[in-house]
């Protein structure tokens, strides 16, 4: 299949310019950014799947066209174009909910990964509360709950 | 069989609600499932050689076919399974009943899982599908996870559940891979094939090896061996059954089964030989020195367990024959044995020898039974013990397997074997005997009475092991009926009488050096190590876990920084480096380059760059956004010229709707961003853009290179046309071909509405926008008191929301225009919706178009405009409309056809004529009716609900008069 330079380079275009929006930490940027990556996927997609052609349209043609265009890329764009829809609008209502609760609008560190990077080697290997020692088992003539394990806890 | 494992699955969905109707009770009606299978075994027993088959067709593809084969070496299985089971669940109705008069929160699931483990055992030993067995291996394993954990309150029972889990999922999964090696090394997932041509060469040695890992694991072969005294935490009713008779019986099972065709691989022999001796020596020296009854008996278990696994898995009949024997003798004497230490536990609240004394004075039954059991594990004679563990040390001695190293196995048998004569007898005197002490201890002067009912599962088991050991004939001939089958048989009988010779002189040795070493285990205890020689295996699995916790830790702190920037940057790095490493290392096709398609996507392209590149740069927010917006319509243009009418038109709606949902937004924003944010870290960033714009587009480029078969896309117009009836091949994709994404999207359509709703308005979502008559005072006196002074009030009424607007914000001009427009957008739309199937448009295109005719609505009359437009809630517009799209994909099950599939449907209506429609059309009425429903959403909580925020925060100033 042939390969053609200028859809190309939109793609690479796109994507660019949306990977360094990504790279923000405001949030209405970020979500351009976003946008843009989609847009770029799109056309990659579309172009990916087939050179242009008549319209996948039962009895439908274009400009002399011979092939049709691929109707199963389409499909999924079209799918993929109304789903962004449906996120920016969300991304958006975060945005405003974040703004009005802290007037500002950037995303900032998320405090638990930010505790779990600082943590020491004996705090990370003792977050599994469940590892236990065995004491030898004490002496007394109380009963013991059923199946207690000497000396672990149920035992006296 | 099949019946077996349906009988099986029923009684454990039945098992909960049995316990919460009765109690305990309900344990003897559950006991019954097991031993009714007992009576399908017994008719169906397999003669020599034979077996009764099963066939399910279940996923040919995978070569996973639910393949049963009941023979021999299963049927002896089913009926230690069943058998136990039965009695096991009989022994639980007296072990839960509490002395306190309490129930257990938790016993209801206990049952089930009992039931359940009990049939998945017996579908264990019953696959012959090696992929259906593994399945049930790992059923045994989560069941016997949950089973441990029952006291999940305890730290402990927590602890050795989880520890039992691990270790036998590790050893399952090594099993797994052994299976898929071996099954696609000899072409064949059935064990019965695979037996009877076992593969050879390096590949079928790993697979050998891979299974065996799994198989040790489960049979707590050393060094995978330390779970099962852990496991000791479960209720005693699940060591009996789980890790003595039945589920560490499971490796052991599997060891027998293959050892036919695979002993003489390479690594088989030594391996469980090797490893079978050095447990049955460790286990028993442990077993030695533990004080908990419980624990004597698994370290005891372990060490039987290496004996058991040497017999079985060291090839030749004779051999397992004796290891048969072994092992029926072990479930027996050990489940046994199980049951007595529960009834003491459970009668005097210990199980600590040094809190026991004279037990056996204040309870006779229990300690004839325990005697019974205890003599047929230290092999006394008559019992079923002594004529196994003679059969062991005479076969052993003589088999052509182990050739030269038969006496060295020899002696780590009879070396573990006087193990097991010390730690029988410190058993039975430990928790019977009178120690010297002048009177019972104070556990057992306040012991409670064991119901009679307590003691028949044990006395039954002890019965069975003197029965077999005086009449062991029978045993053999059950037994050889598969160790017949078995290559390398020199006709060995089992016989409680076989004249004087090394055996018997063998096992007088043991009894007498044990009982020699057990009484004078004084002075022996200054040989002791300080060190707890299997403690290790233990400590090892600690600090495994305690690794990996902090690698773990590590890791997800290196890679995760808590910054989005730099966490979104670890992402992206790999989406760069890993395909474009990958691409430079394997095989490519070489690309052939043409400038372009057609000429106008340069002047477009051109467009969408500058804007792009202004888009990054832009500080203005809302500059931003219609630049972004302009590439987005750049693409739409794109899209029209390479034949996408669907695309293009999707597309220009979308930017459309999303440009209005920013600047609804944006007017609570401030105008500019931050210029600090937008220069932090600017040329990383811009490198690291630039690279990710590099590895797309270099993928692309080889992806679109490669590309050398018939695209599928070629089939669809027809398929869509013929089959789907429609002429439009993207809009029947979307409705009928690839219905399942449609449904998908809608659903996260419908989240995102809800999404939307949730963010602004916080604390219900229900209801339609606001109408005019739901206007409050304040609005309705601004508007009258706007009446007079306003040139867009006339006499005329255009819109009606509108008359509660600030006049300041009405346009007359838009208001006309809107009242004007609104129809005929909406004809379009249901022109859209109607005509998808055969033009552009459809649902989606449909409902974007009325999504917009409703922004007009709202712009121009303000928000009661909107809830006198669409006077619905939004919710319910959205949960019909999904409602909808389900139910055609339901409606299409009830008629018989597949899910989602579309009909041609024809009437003939007086007026139009005959009418076509394509039942698809309802799956696209809820996909427009979602769409509406997300817009409204968007419109009433963004829109609507934003302006009366807004308009509290910055309350209107006075009109200027």
């Amino acid at each position: 299949m042939t390969t053609y330079v200028v859809p190309l380079i939109l793609i690479g275009a796109l994507t660019s310019a949306g990977v360094y929006l990504l790279l923000e930490r405001n949030m209405t940027r970020m979500l351009l950014g976003l946008l843009l990556i989609g847009n770029a996927i799109n056309l990659l997609i579309l172009t990916v799947g087939s050179p242009s052609g008549n319209p996948p349209i039962r009895g439908r043609t274009s400009n002399g066209e011979t092939t049709t265009a691929d109707p199963l890329a389409q499909g999924m764009i079209l799918t993929a174009i109304v789903i962004t829809m449906g996120i920016a609008a969300f991304v958006l209502a975060l945005a405003y909910r974040s703004y009005r609760l802290t007037t500002e609008e950037e995303v900032t560190d998320d405090p638990e990964d930010t505790r779990v990077s600082k943590l020491s080697a004996e705090e990370a290997s003792a977050l599994d509360v469940d590892r236990l020692r065995a004491e030898p088992a004490r002496d007394t003539d109380l009963p013991d709950e059923l199946d207690a394990l000497p000396g672990m806890d149920g035992s006296r | 069989m099949l019946v077996i494992l349906f009988a099986h699955a029923v009684a454990t969905a039945v098992a909960p609600l049995l316990v919460y109707r009765w109690g305990r009770m309900a344990f003897y009606p559950l006991a019954m499932v097991p031993l009714g299978s007992l009576v399908w075994v017994a008719l169906n027993w397999p003669g020599p050689g034979r077996a009764t088959t099963a066939n399910i067709e279940w996923l040919p593809e995978l070569s996973m076919n639910i393949t049963l084969r009941f023979d021999a070496l299963a049927a002896i299985m089913s009926v230690l399974v069943l058998g136990i089971g039965a009695l096991v669940l009989f022994y639980c109705a007296d072990y839960f009943h509490h002395h306190d008069g309490h129930t257990e929160k938790r016993l209801p699931s206990f049952a089930a899982e009992l039931v359940a483990f009990s049939g998945a055992m017996f579908g264990l030993v019953c696959s012959d599908n090696m992929l259906v067995l593994y399945v049930f291996w790992e059923l045994t394993t989560v069941l016997s996870f949950l089973l441990v954990g029952h006291y999940a309150e305890r730290a402990s029972s927590r602890r050795a559940a989880t520890q039992a889990l691990l270790v036998t999922t590790f050893g399952g999964l090594a099993m797994l891979v052994g299976i898929v090696v071996l099954g696609n090394v000899s072409g064949t997932y059935l064990l019965s094939e695979l037996i009877a041509a076992p593969p050879t060469g390096i590949a079928a040695s790993v697979g050998v090896v891979l299974v065996l890992i799994g198989a040790l694991a489960k049979s707590a072969i050393v060094p995978m061996h330390f779970w099962l005294p852990g496991a000791m935490a479960a209720p005693t009713p699940v060591s009996a059954y789980l890790h003595a008779a039945a589920m560490v019986k499971a490796g052991v099972y599997l060891i027998a089964r293959m050892s036919p065709g695979f002993a003489d691989s390479p690594p088989w022999r030594p391996t469980v030989v090797i490893l079978g001796v050095l447990t049955m020596l460790l286990a028993g020296w442990r077993a030695v020195r533990e004080y908990d009854l419980k624990l004597i008996l698994a370290f005891g278990t372990v060490s039987q367990l290496g004996l058991i696994t040497i017999m079985v898995g060291a090839g030749g009949g004779d051999l397992m024959l004796a290891g048969l024997a072994m092992l029926c003798a072990h479930a027996m004497f050990k489940a046994s044995l199980f049951m007595v230490v529960g009834v003491i536990d459970h009668a005097t609240g210990t199980r600590d020898i040094r809190r026991l004394a004279w037990l056996g004075q204040r309870s006779r039954p229990l300690l004839i039974i325990a005697v019974g059991a205890t003599a047929s594990m230290a092999a006394l004679p008559p019992f079923l013990g002594f004529v196994a563990k003679e059969a062991d040390f005479e076969t052993v001695a003589h088999a052509p397997s182990l050739g030269a190293t038969a006496p060295y196995v020899l002696a780590g048998i009879v070396l573990g074997s006087v193990f097991t004569t010390i730690y029988s007898l410190r058993f039975l005197l430990g928790a019977f005997g009178r120690k010297g002490l002048p009177e019972p201890s104070k556990r057992v002067t306040e012991m409670h009475r064991t119901a009679t009912t307590f003691l028949i599962p044990p006395a039954i088991l002890a019965v069975a092991g003197l029965v077999f050991g005086v009449w062991p004939a029978g045993l053999d001939q059950v037994l050889d009926t598969y160790a017949d089958t078995v290559p390398g048989s020199e006709k060995y009988q089992l016989a409680l009488w076989h004249g004087f010779g090394a055996p018997l002189l063998l096992s007088a040795l043991v009894l007498a050096v044990g009982t020699a070493a057990f009484f004078g285990r004084a002075r022996l205890r200054r040989l002791r190590t300080a060190r707890t020689p299997l403690g290790n295996a233990d400590r090892a699995y600690d600090a495994a876990l305690r690794g990996l916790d902090l690698v773990s830790v590590r890791l997800t702190a290196s890679i995760q920084r808590g910054s989005i920037p730099a966490t979104q940057s670890v992402i992206l790095s790999t989406l760069v480096l890993v395909p474009v490493t990958v691409l430079a290392l394997g095989a490519r096709t070489r690309p052939e380059f043409a400038l372009w398609d057609s000429p106008l996507q340069v002047v477009v392209g051109v467009l969408i760059l500058a804007a792009a590149l202004g888009a990054t740069v832009m500080r203005n927010r809302l500059a931003a956004v219609l630049l972004v917006g302009v590439t987005g319509y750049g693409c739409g243009a794109i899209f029209a010229f390479h034949g996408a009418p669907d695309l293009a038109l999707t597309q220009f709606l979308v930017e459309t709707l999303t440009l209005v949902i920013f600047v609804l937004v944006l007017r609570t924003l401030p105008a500019e961003t931050d210029s600090a944010n937008i220069k932090r870290y600017r040329l990383p960033r811009a490198a690291l853009a630039l690279a990710v714009g590099a590895a797309v587009t270099t993928l692309a480029v080889f992806a679109m290179a490669a590309r050398t078969g018939t695209p599928i896309a070629e089939l669809l117009p027809d398929a869509a046309y013929f089959r789907g009836h429609g002429a439009n091949t993207v809009n029947v994709l979307l409705v009928d071909i690839r219905a399942w994404d449609t449904l998908g999207e809608i659903s996260v359509l419908l989240v995102a509405a809800t999404g939307v709703a949730s963010m602004v308005f916080r604390h219900r979502r229900f209801g339609a926008a606001p109408r005019v008559a739901d206007a409050g005072p304040s609005d309705t006196d601004r508007a009258s008191a706007f009446t007079n002074h306003s040139p867009a009030v006339g006499d005329v009424t255009w819109l009606r929301g509108s008359e509660l607007r600030d006049p300041e914000h009405r346009s007359l001009v838009l208001e006309v225009a809107t009242r004007m427009i609104f129809p005929l957008i909406m004809v379009l739309s249901a022109y859209f919706f109607f005509a998808g199937h055969n033009t552009p448009g459809g649902g989606f295109a449909g409902g974007l178009t009325a999504g917009l005719a409703l922004v007009l609505r709202y712009l121009a009359g303000g928000r009661y405009e909107l809830g006198e437009t669409l006077p619905l809630d939004a919710g319910k517009i959205l949960g019909v409309g999904l409602g909808l799209s389900a139910g055609t994909a339901v409606a299409s099950l009830l008629v018989g056809a597949p899910v989602l599939s579309s009909a041609l449907v024809q009437i003939d209506v007086p007026v139009l004529g005959t009418v076509k429609f394509v039942t698809a059309l309802f799956f696209d009425l809820g996909v427009y009716l979602i769409v509406v429903g997300l817009v409204l959403d968007v419109l009433r909580s963004l829109g609507a609900r934003v302006d009366v925020d807004v308009s509290e925060r910055q309350p209107v100033e006075a009109p200027v008069r």
